[in-house]
């Protein structure tokens, strides 16, 4: 391993412009006369819009142009529909509507845009968006998700009976209703997944410029994935041929899911610009943030594993009802499907699985894709109640886990997914060495002595990304293919540009994709560069989420690179006179097998784009290759989290005293960067386990609507973290990746919850477990202890 | 409108302002100064912290007008003469960013608590000094191994930092 190679620690390029102020973030980005966007929102969760009164605002100060629903219609402006089809048990499709840019008609949820004002400075923007009356006929809203579908609530959509959008299903019911059936001991469980609210550190934004010269609009937005944004604006907006829309994601500041779905917003600073003809720029606040961010999780679940005399697990089922929200967001209904069912098997060789889930619409904000994506939620269920099936059977958390573990590979699950490769026991064993779980009863002891109470969590999770083979992928509803796209560019100098589908919004691409060409190249990392975000320079990709950009978007680059070296190895047989079959590419120079006649690679790739040393008819000059990978199979991350808490039933406050995580990612290209995201991933589901809850009112306002009532984990709320790797490489792409961006928040939360109720005595304990919940718990397990 | 004059990294930079322009604003808008960023409008995501007369304030929660004369310092002065200060190499060396947008303010948060607490403040106090900085993408962990490392660095350098 070389020091820029693979597997190697190496910093990253990226970094010099971020810590010196000098990045380009859609904010950042100013065009000559633009204007600014400020939306109106309602402030009602449900409610007709009977009239909009601009005329006011229109004589504002510096107000341009005020647009509504009325005018998209008007503009042929195509509302948004869900990117994904799910079912119902007897066939037939989800009931799903369309997503507008402006809501026109009704506001389904506090904070839906219903008109936009633009004006020549942000403030005028601000200050002429007050003076546009609304007048709304206020209608009953329905929040609650267990609820929701129930008669009598206030109905959201017309087409949608009991604000069901799908009852869907997975697995093998008469099965599973048998091995109940036989069962020696059930384990039931019931917990919600508490509704999140993403909150990446940059707020959304969208720059729309629209030059009348060449037809073309060029859209500045804070993008996971530009190229999906480009096909469904330019779609929606009937820009063609698509290339007359420009999309650039520049640097973004942190996605982590909620920055891949196509928003209102940008589609109306896409549309305004052209119409207006001049920028329009929007950036939210964090209030706009909080309230129209796409939210993630939200799930009521009733779980019940059945358990033979010995404890291995017969048979799991489950039945959730899943929040989507007001609007199909683009991804959203496959989040509580495909990406949740699936990975209920866990670890464990478990023979019988189903699963119903029921998405309901209520007055919300649309509910989508975050940091995990149904993983999380699953994890959730499976670590959750296996924890209470080996409490409730008098065993050892760890040693029930291992005895349930699946050992041997492939392994077919009840729920569609055949784990690859793994080993399970082994990074469970490392795990718990490295957290010293032998030692836990005297650090137990000496917590009680203190009046403190500690406990431990465990949580064993697996998960599925590198998203996805094209063929499943449709089959289960996402018909717009998951392969990804690689151009490696090789310069007349010798230099390299590496230009990807994927995009980096915080996991340093620029750097480990470098890597892997200097690796296999033998070139300086210096001399490579990676080129991603701007769809008028990488011609089609699908983005980055789903922890694809390793297992998918790195192999499209490593096809890409097995095309460029026979291609070079080509070209160098000519200079060297040997036939290719006989070159050998090692550390950039080219060799004749078995003699020490060699070439550089800045030689090679000069004479390719001279051409003069070979003829151009027979061999092409020129080294540009491009590929496009469709995955195999997903990939299988996998590994066990342990989490030690010490708490003060005094206050309620949980201190996480140590963190152990031991992750099966597969290879590594820069360990670094994966412990970064182990670290990152860990500390989110650390939030939602201990603080962050996003709450609304019965009337459907959301309560938690800034930092001040949304807490979100702070240095001093966690502690540093012990992040260690066992690695069973990928057998499914050439790099042998499994992907490592969201198993932390996948991993984490179980680990957690296990750890408090340990340390309490087996109460309980709904997400969050804040200080005052902790505390309420902690009152009734002394109660109950003293009772006893 | 109000006239408003001040240094910014070493010089003087004036307008003519909108008297709620916030200092954040007015760097970002006035001066094109975009590294300084702004994250959140309850004062406590930290990503805005610029200094102003050699302390730590959050530009998001002052007016422009209210640093008249001030000497204000950027994440774009902190260098000297194209060398990084060592607070910013540490975060490079300790990967102490993903995103970066909470870099800016995170490093000029981590220079001023130096600067108060001193070169051989451990993790707890790295940690509780940081409240007021949000990240969402690092879970903080390397961000303190960074700013350990700045602390140490900034102890040799011949001067204190600013």
């Amino acid at each position: 391993m070389s020091a820029t190679g693979i597997g190697a620690s190496v910093k990253r390029k990226e970094d010099i412009r971020f810590i010196t102020g000098k990045g380009h973030y859609t904010d950042d980005i100013n065009r000559p006369g633009q204007a600014y966007a400020y939306f109106v929102r309602s402030p009602h969760a449900h409610a007709t819009i009977d009239k909009i009164d601009a005329s006011a605002a229109l004589k504002s100060p510096g107000v341009v142009a005020v647009l509504t629903g009325a005018d998209t219609v008007a503009d042929k402006i195509g509302a948004h529909v869900g990117g994904v089809t799910v079912y119902f048990k007897d066939g037939s499709p989800l009931k799903t509507g369309t997503f507008p840019a402006l809501a026109h008609g009704k506001a389904l949820y506090v904070g839906d845009p219903i008109a936009v004002v633009i004006a020549d400075t942000y403030l005028q923007a601000r200050d002429g968006a007050e003076n546009v009356v609304v007048e709304y006929g206020v209608l009953p809203a329905v929040v609650d998700t267990a609820s929701a579908a129930k008669p009598g609530a206030p109905q959201v959509h017309d087409f949608a009976p009991n604000n069901t959008t799908f009852n869907w299903h997975l697995g093998d019911q008469a099965a599973t209703e048998a091995a109940f059936a036989k069962a020696a001991h059930v384990t039931k469980l019931d917990l919600v997944n508490n509704r999140l609210i993403p909150n990446a550190m940059e707020p959304r934004a969208a720059v729309g410029d629209y030059d009348e010269g060449t037809d073309v609009t060029t859209l500045y937005t804070t993008s996971q994935n530009p190229h999906l944004a480009r096909v469904v604006l330019s779609a929606f907006q009937g820009i063609a041929p698509e290339n007359k829309l420009r999309v650039i994601a520049p640097d973004v500041g942190g996605g982590f899911g909620s920055k891949i779905f196509i928003y209102n917003e940008e589609t109306v600073c896409a549309w305004a610009a052209k119409k207006i003809r001049r920028p329009v720029k929007w950036t939210a606040d964090r209030t706009e943030s909080f309230l129209t961010d796409a939210h993630g999780r939200d799930h009521v679940t009733h779980a019940e594993l059945a358990l033979d005399a010995s404890g291995k697990i017969l048979g799991f089922r489950v039945h959730t009802i899943a929040n989507l929200g007001a609007y199909p967001s683009t991804f959203w209904s496959i989040v509580p499907t495909w990406l949740y069912g699936p990975l209920l098997s866990g670890q464990y060789n478990i023979p019988a699985i189903y699963l119903e889930v029921d998405g309901v619409y209520t007055n919300s904000a649309p509910v989508d894709a975050l940091r995990g994506a149904g993983r999380p939620e699953a994890t959730f269920v499976v670590e959750r109640i296996v924890e209470k099936a080996a409490r409730e059977t008098g065993s050892d958390s760890a040693e029930f886990r291992r005895k349930n573990f699946v050992a041997s590979f492939p392994h077919q699950t009840p729920v569609v997914f055949s784990y690859d490769v793994g080993d399970y026991a082994k990074a469970l064993d490392k795990a718990l060495e490295l957290a010293d779980y032998k030692g836990l009863s005297v650090r137990k002891a000496a917590s009680a002595a203190k009046g403190k109470l500690r406990g431990i969590g465990f949580s064993a999770y697996i998960e599925a990304c590198g998203l996805a083979p094209s063929q499943t992928a449709a089959a289960i509803g996402v018909g717009v293919g998951q392969w990804e796209s690689a151009e490696v560019r090789v310069n007349m100098v010798g230099t390299v540009e590496v230009l990807t589908g994927s995009h980096s919004h915080g996991q340093g691409h620029e750097t480990t994709f470098a890597q892997v060409v200097s690796d296999r190249l033998g070139i300086p990392i210096d001399s490579v560069s990676v080129v991603h975000g701007d769809t008028d320079k990488v011609q089609m990709g699908m983005g980055t989420y789903g922890s694809r950009s390793g297992a998918v978007g790195l192999s499209a680059i490593s096809k890409a690179l097995d095309k460029i070296e026979a291609k070079a190895k080509k070209v160098a047989g000519h200079l060297l006179e040997a036939s290719d079959q006989d070159i050998e590419l090692k550390d950039g120079k080219f060799t004749v097998k078995g003699t020490d006649k060699s070439i550089d690679w800045v030689s090679v790739a000069l004479n390719a784009y001279t051409a003069h040393k070979f003829n151009g008819q027979e061999l092409e000059p020129g080294l540009k290759e491009t590929a496009f990978w469709d995955p195999k199979n997903f990939t299988y991350p996998a590994g066990v989290h342990i989490c030690e808490v010490e708490i003060d039933p005094q206050t309620g406050v949980v201190t996480i005293e140590r963190w152990t995580a031991v992750d099966d990612f597969g290879k590594l290209i820069n360990p670094m960067i994966v412990e970064g995201q182990v670290h990152g991933g860990v500390a989110h589901g650390i939030g939602q386990a201990l603080m962050e809850a996003a709450r609304y009112d019965s009337d459907g306002q959301l309560l938690t609507a800034s930092f001040m009532d949304y807490c979100m984990p702070r240095a001093d709320d966690l502690p540093s973290f012990k992040i260690d790797t066992i690695e069973t490489p990928c057998p499914s792409n050439p790099l042998g990746i499994k992907g490592c961006g969201e198993a932390g928040a996948i991993a984490s939360p179980p680990a957690v919850i296990n750890a408090i109720t340990d340390a309490l005595g087996h109460e309980d304990i709904a997400m969050p477990a804040t200080p005052q919940a902790v505390w309420r718990a902690a009152q009734k397990a002394v109660t109950k202890r003293a009772a006893e | 409108m109000v006239h408003v004059s001040m240094a910014v990294n070493g010089r003087q930079a004036s307008a003519d302002l909108d008297p709620r322009t916030l200092l954040v604003q007015f760097l970002r808008e006035n001066l094109r100064l975009t590294g300084t960023h702004v994250g959140c409008d309850t004062s406590q995501c930290g990503a805005c912290v610029v200094h102003v007369d050699g302390r730590a304030i959050k530009s998001c929660t002052v007016l422009a007008a209210s640093c008249e004369g001030a000497q204000v310092t950027t994440i774009e002065g902190l260098a000297v003469s194209g060398k990084l200060h060592p607070m910013q190499q540490a975060f490079q060396d300790n990967h102490g960013l993903q995103c970066g947008f909470c870099t800016p303010g995170m490093i000029m948060a981590a220079v001023d608590l130096v600067n108060r607490e001193g070169s051989h403040i451990d993790e707890a106090a790295i940690r509780h000094g940081l409240e007021g900085n949000i990240c969402r993408c690092t879970g903080y962990h390397n961000i303190v191994k960074a700013v350990a490392q700045g602390a140490r660095e900034m102890a040799a350098l011949p001067k204190a930092a600013e």
